[in-house]
């Protein structure tokens, strides 16, 4: 289990990453390694350059601007579930980061090598899903935002192109209050999940929704927001919603089967997690006086 | 038996070096010259190769060499000896090193590669190109007993290996006359082994002497050297095997491996050291792997649960090749009658070939299969006539005024088994009332508010351990006053240095530190056999005990010549021979040590036999009986199925106990393989014998977040049948684990849910019973 | 492909080697260094045997380049206690029996000589779950779990 033999590159800058991209064939790009590495010692995959980005210092770090939070692409799991701003910004993230891994991962693993790896189950493209996130991505042609939902292109699959590379995640917090939950099952803790839900949902004066968001991730091969259940909540009153078009939407998706477990299953789940996650915001709500 | 030490929860003399990463496992070995081996393996489960190409291989950086069975023919040729004959198996169904041109499961080894790096190794491995002409795989063990399946070797014309029968009574009378007949077909699912250290084996010449010197990851030194010694036609002088630091065994590294062979034909035929570390990917398919069976039991019973007879088959997957035999089927029948006392018994195990992975016994071999089979029955009779689960047990089981019970069945040599000592009834009682269970209910209903489903879970098993033939060891006292212990016993983990240490140091009267043992080295102990089914306590540990007796006599014989006082008269202690009464009047150990290693010209006084030592084995000729009662607590989240094992109580007999601390580490680390067992692990095949789960990922083991604390209540009643009063204690915690938590399972899923007769089973199965229930 | 020469600090002292590229920072420790205290387990970054504190943090040593630990931290078993002058961590694992083969132990001491840095009043529910990246076959856990607590409550005590 010796990973086969690869060039190694170590670029500097943002510039020196640009440019071996644009030249090398095969090549891989090395961020936290927690999941490439393990394909590489598996002989999955065999690159014959890896590009480590992580000396690259400007592509890690979370930053406030206008246009909303900035998460670098190679800021590490522990950081982001550690930092001050996502805590009292995005709690939906960190809710979502305390499953991901274990210690020893999440001090590796960066949210931008998750969010171009594509697990179905990963938590961090989901939630990116969930928070209608943009990727900043750069390329020969120059810097490119790509929202969230053009993101995801199947499994594993990404909108990054061969000779670009992501800079960051950029979420545009929601209103301070809002309400966030999640939801997910995993055989133990730490283990991808079988499926998860997430939500968010922000409500008036009168107490009725006026905002949410609904997401099922680790289903389909890609995360799925479950727009029409999120257009049949707005109006409802939160002390009395109906669920049943939420459930009912998860249940329907196309879920994939696998050697553990069947569609049939994961489509349970789904409807399962998506009215946990939505309980779980309506309990984070701080309702407005 | 106690003593200051014997029985005393002292920490283990083992921690200081393995705490402090100077512990010195096979793969921490650096010899001069080594080459660093990786195996051609097949990624097909059944074909026959037509030809090997090692053309581009060879030429690939660092490779040294690539070779196959046929590059050995000057050395060694044919199947690998049979580890542990039985006469069902007309012929042996062993590896050869390399595989001799029809490849049997996926993972077995086909050629070697030598070079100067594990990396460049296993480059060089992928390169070598295969021919192969695939032959249809047998991977279902049912349909592989049919008739007309393809079979997994070609020149055999059906899958069943052997078919064995045991039994007592006659089945047809009870049943005939019993109150109730209930059948039950129960699945029991294959899994894996997962030491944390994988296997690994160095093997070096020397090029003056020609002699081999063999390090490996074994439970069963000895039977690699005797093995290797008959198949390359040495003599076991010429043959040194040693264990080093083993990083946990649970069974199958007892088998002696294809891999220990073609590692040390590749450094003969090379005269260069080789290493070989098996990795995780190649521990999913080249080493052994646990007791998949299908069973179909018939069970009578009578108004009152009295549990009277069972007529049971099983279908067994032996998996591609039997490296030890018929061992592992033969634990299951073995395992009968369990803790119940039956009038009758029939047996019928048909132990069948497939293109998988073989088996062998991992921790607690068969015994787990039957402790399921047998409380699943005891359950299941419980709900057919409605009354309480404990009752069923306790008007079924073996009394305790009954010991020693016959039980009917025959031990290989034909002599009746008996049971030696032990209260079944009491064990159950105790645990009951530790667990609290007549207050279960308001557990139950507590969590139900919660909205989980609470159950409780209990199993009760016997085990046999302390299995023969025999252990030894010698004891020898060196002039500065260090007491060595040899044994041919080895080590995983289960802390015997300590616990032999414990032994000797009571016995000769010295404090621990004085004591300095050795295991599993064939140049330091001649003969040892293996570390397996709970046995090395009662074997081993006896054998150091007559061992230390005899030194000491020595001393006193020593110290009765010098002091001109009565044998009688002497007692040994504090490190010396002293006249009773007269602590001033003594001589040290050392000092006798010193005069028996003898002086130029002196003789030894008496003409006593030089050196203060003594060697002696222990034969095991009667089985010791360990048991057990476990009781559990689960609870179910009913959306998701998922399970959580709450409380986990055990009630364990397993005689006297040489170190508290030691015994509850054994019977802990067991009890989560068994829970990993019940809901956990799950070795999957395709149909065409692929291995589908292959990493740990896809292969769940229990990890510490989903585990609960165990608590252990120990009784001690002494086995009459080995010198220190014990039982093996290795097993008892894995034995009934996985048969008490689906107990608890079933007993959360309530009256309406299903009778569970598989495992492992999964969240997944949980929801669609209760969906059933509803 | 030719070895790049990287220095680092380990335990506490500056080192440089040559390492291929390919080679990760677990083998590179053990087979080029000589420290055989870690321990490779599964090198798919799922058993944790391998875990050493990288720059502060625990990481599977399996999973990272050795040439990526270029100017940086590690620290190994080896940096804590010696036979003799155990570290209480050490100390709380013998007393508690949280060690049987030893194998997974150097990985298991690491994950939560970090952890205790970080949390130094667990709960037994955190440590399970410090350690829920780190498979141990033989103890069942509990003794490790208690030694974890052990260690953080007598320092608790001390201060």
């Amino acid at each position: 289990m010796k990973a086969p033999p690869f060039q190694y590159h170590r670029p500097q800058t943002r510039e020196e990453l640009s440019a071996l991209l644009s030249s090398l064939e095969n090549a891989k790009i090395l961020a936290g390694g927690q999941s490439l590495m393990p394909m590489m010692n598996l002989r999955v995959l065999a690159p014959e350059h890896l590009i480590d980005i992580n000396r690259i210092s400007d592509l890690a770090g979370i930053r406030e601007t206008a246009d909303g939070i900035e998460i670098g692409a190679m800021t590490r799991q522990a950081d982001v579930l550690s930092s001050d701003i996502v805590k009292a910004r995005i709690p939906l993230l960190i809710r979502a980061l305390e499953h991901v891994g274990h210690i020893q991962t999440r001090a590796r693993g960066t949210i931008g090598g998750s969010c171009c790896h594509l697990d179905p189950s990963a938590e961090q493209p989901a939630m990116c899903a969930a928070l209608d996130a943009e990727l900043i991505v750069t390329g020969p042609e120059g810097r490119r935002i790509v929202p969230i939902s053009e993101w995801f292109e199947g499994l594993l699959q990404s909108a990054l192109g061969e000779q670009e590379f992501l800079e960051a995640i950029r979420i545009k917090p929601w209103a301070k209050g809002h309400g966030y939950g999640f939801a997910e099952y995993a055989r133990r803790h730490g283990d991808f999940a079988v499926a998860g839900g997430a939500a968010m949902i922000k409500a008036g004066n009168d107490g009725r929704i006026t905002r949410a968001a609904l997401l099922s991730f680790g289903v389909e091969a890609s995360p799925r927001r479950l727009s029409d259940a999120e257009v049949a909540l707005i109006g409802q009153p939160i002390d009395k919603l109906d669920i049943e078009p939420v459930v009912t939407e998860a249940r329907a998706l196309d879920a994939m089967e696998d050697v553990h477990v069947t569609a049939g299953y994961r489509r349970h789940l789904a409807g399962v997690l998506i009215r946990r996650a939505l309980h779980e915001a309506c309990t984070t709500l701080e309702r407005q006086p | 038996m106690s003593g200051r030490l014997f029985g005393a929860a002292i920490t283990r003399v083992e921690d200081a070096r393995l705490l402090t990463g100077t512990g010195h496992y096979v793969d921490d070995i650096e010899l001069p010259g080594m080459l660093h081996a990786a195996f051609v393996r097949a990624n097909f489960a059944h074909g026959r190769i037509r030809s090997i190409d090692k053309g581009d291989a060879l030429a690939m950086p660092g490779v040294v060499a690539i070779y196959t069975m046929d590059d050995f023919a000057d050395i060694a040729q044919g199947p690998m000896p049979a580890m542990a004959p039985h006469p069902l198996l007309k012929t042996p169904i062993t590896y050869h090193p390399l595989s001799d041109a029809e490849v049997r499961h996926v993972g077995e080894a086909i050629a070697i590669v030598l070079a100067d790096n594990r990396a460049n190794a296993e480059d060089a491995a992928a390169a070598v190109m295969l021919d192969v002409e695939y032959l249809p795989a047998v991977s279902d063990v049912v349909l592989a007993r049919v008739a007309n399946s393809p079979t997994t070797h070609s020149q055999y014309a059906s899958n069943i290996a052997a078919t064995m029968k045991a039994g007592f009574g006659d089945c047809s009378k009870v049943f005939a006359k019993a109150d109730h007949v209930l059948t039950e077909h129960f699945d029991i699912h294959r899994g894996g082994c997962h030491a944390m250290e994988c296997r690994g084996v160095v093997a070096n010449i020397d090029l003056l002497t020609d002699a081999l010197t063999i390090s490996t990851s074994s439970q069963s030194p000895y039977m690699v050297r005797r093995h290797l010694a008959a198949y390359l036609k040495r003599d076991e002088n010429g043959i040194r095997v040693m264990t080093p630091d083993v990083g946990g065994g649970f069974g199958p590294k007892a088998n002696v491996y294809a891999e220990e062979f073609a590692v040390a034909l590749a450094a003969i035929k090379i005269r260069r050291p080789v290493k070989w570390i098996e990795d995780r990917q190649e521990h999913f398919v080249a080493t052994t792997q646990q007791r998949g069976q299908i069973w179909s039991l018939d069970v009578a019973f009578d108004n009152d649960g009295r549990m009277r007879a069972i007529s049971g088959h099983c279908i067994h997957d032996n998996g591609a090749y039997a490296p030890y035999g018929l061992i592992l089927p033969a634990t299951a029948i073995a395992s009968f009658p369990g803790p119940y006392a039956l009038e009758a018994l029939d047996l019928t195990v048909d132990v069948v070939l497939t293109n998988l992975v073989p088996t062998s016994p991992v921790r607690g071999a068969c015994r787990p299969n039957v402790a399921f089979l047998l409380e699943r029955l005891a359950d299941r009779i419980a709900r057919h006539l409605g009354i309480d689960r404990q009752d069923v047990r306790q008007r079924s089981f073996v009394k305790a005024d009954q010991m020693p019970y016959t039980t009917g069945m025959k031990a290989r040599d034909g002599s009746p088994i008996s049971y030696d000592s032990g209260d079944y009834v009491g064990a159950l009682n105790l645990v009951l009332e530790k667990i609290g269970a007549s207050d279960f209910e308001t557990r139950r209903k507590e969590a139900k508010r919660r909205g989980k489903l609470r159950g409780l879970g209990i199993a009760s098993c016997v085990e046999d351990t302390g299995l023969g033939p025999f252990e030894g060891a010698s004891i020898r006292v060196t002039p500065a006053g260090r007491v060595i212990v040899a044994t041919g016993a080895s080590s995983q983990g289960q802390g015997h240095r300590t616990a032999f240490a414990q032994i000797a140091a009571d016995a000769l009267g010295v404090e621990l530190d004085d004591v300095t043992v050795e295991t599993a080295d064939t140049a330091k102990f001649p003969l040892g056999i293996s570390t397996i089914a709970s046995r090395i306590a009662v074997t081993a540990g006896s054998s150091v005990q007559l061992a230390a007796d005899k030194v000491r006599a020595k001393a006193i014989t020593f110290a009765s010549h010098q002091l001109e006082v009565d044998e009688q008269d002497l007692e040994l202690e504090a490190g010396a021979v002293h006249v009773k009464g007269i602590p001033d009047m003594k001589i040290k150990l050392s000092e006798i040590a010193g005069a028996l290693a003898g002086s130029t010209g002196v003789p030894l006084p008496g003409n006593m036999e030089p050196d203060l030592a003594a060697t002696a084995y222990f034969n095991s000729n009667a089985l010791t009986f360990a048991y057990g009662a476990n009781a559990c607590e689960v609870e179910i989240d009913p959306e998701t199925g998922d399970i959580r094992v709450v409380r986990y109580v055990v009630v364990h007999d397993c005689g006297k106990l040489i170190n508290p601390l030691i015994v509850d580490g054994q019977i802990r680390g067991g009890v989560v393989h068994g829970i990993g067992n019940a809901l956990f692990e799950r070795m999957i095949y395709d149909e065409q014998g692929q291995p589908l789960t292959t990493t740990y990922g896809d292969y769940l083991l229990p990890m510490a977040s989903e585990m609960p604390p165990i608590e252990i209540h120990h009784m001690e009643t002494p086995s009459p049948r080995n010198p220190i009063g014990v039982k093996g204690a290795g097993e008892g915690g894995t034995i009934p684990a996985a048969a008490c938590v689906i107990s608890a399972v079933e007993d959360a899923l309530g009256p309406n849910g299903p009778f569970i007769s598989a495992h492992p089973i999964s969240p997944q199965q949980v929801v669609q019973w209760l969906e059933v229930a509803r | 492909m030719t070895d790049q020469s990287v220095t680092f600090t380990l335990n506490g002292q500056q080192r440089e080697a040559a390492a291929d590229p390919r080679m990760h920072l677990g083998d590179f420790l053990r087979h080029s260094l000589g420290l055989t205290g870690t321990h490779i387990g599964c090198e798919h970054g799922v058993c944790g045997a391998c875990t050493v504190i990288v720059d502060g943090s625990p990481v599977r040593s399996c999973l990272m380049l050795a040439v990526q630990i270029d100017g940086g931290t590690v620290e190994t078993v080896e940096s804590l206690g010696k036979p003799g002058d155990l570290s209480p961590l050490q100390k709380a694992f013998s007393a508690n029996h949280g060690l049987q083969c030893g194998f997974c132990t150097p990985g298991m001491l690491m994950t939560l000589e970090a952890f205790l840095r970080t949390t130094p009043a667990p709960t037994e529910e955190d440590v399970r779950v410090a350690i829920s990246g780190n498979i141990c076959r033989c103890t069942g856990y509990q003794g490790i779990v208690q030694a974890a607590l052990d260690t953080a409550s007598a320092k608790a005590n001390r201060t």
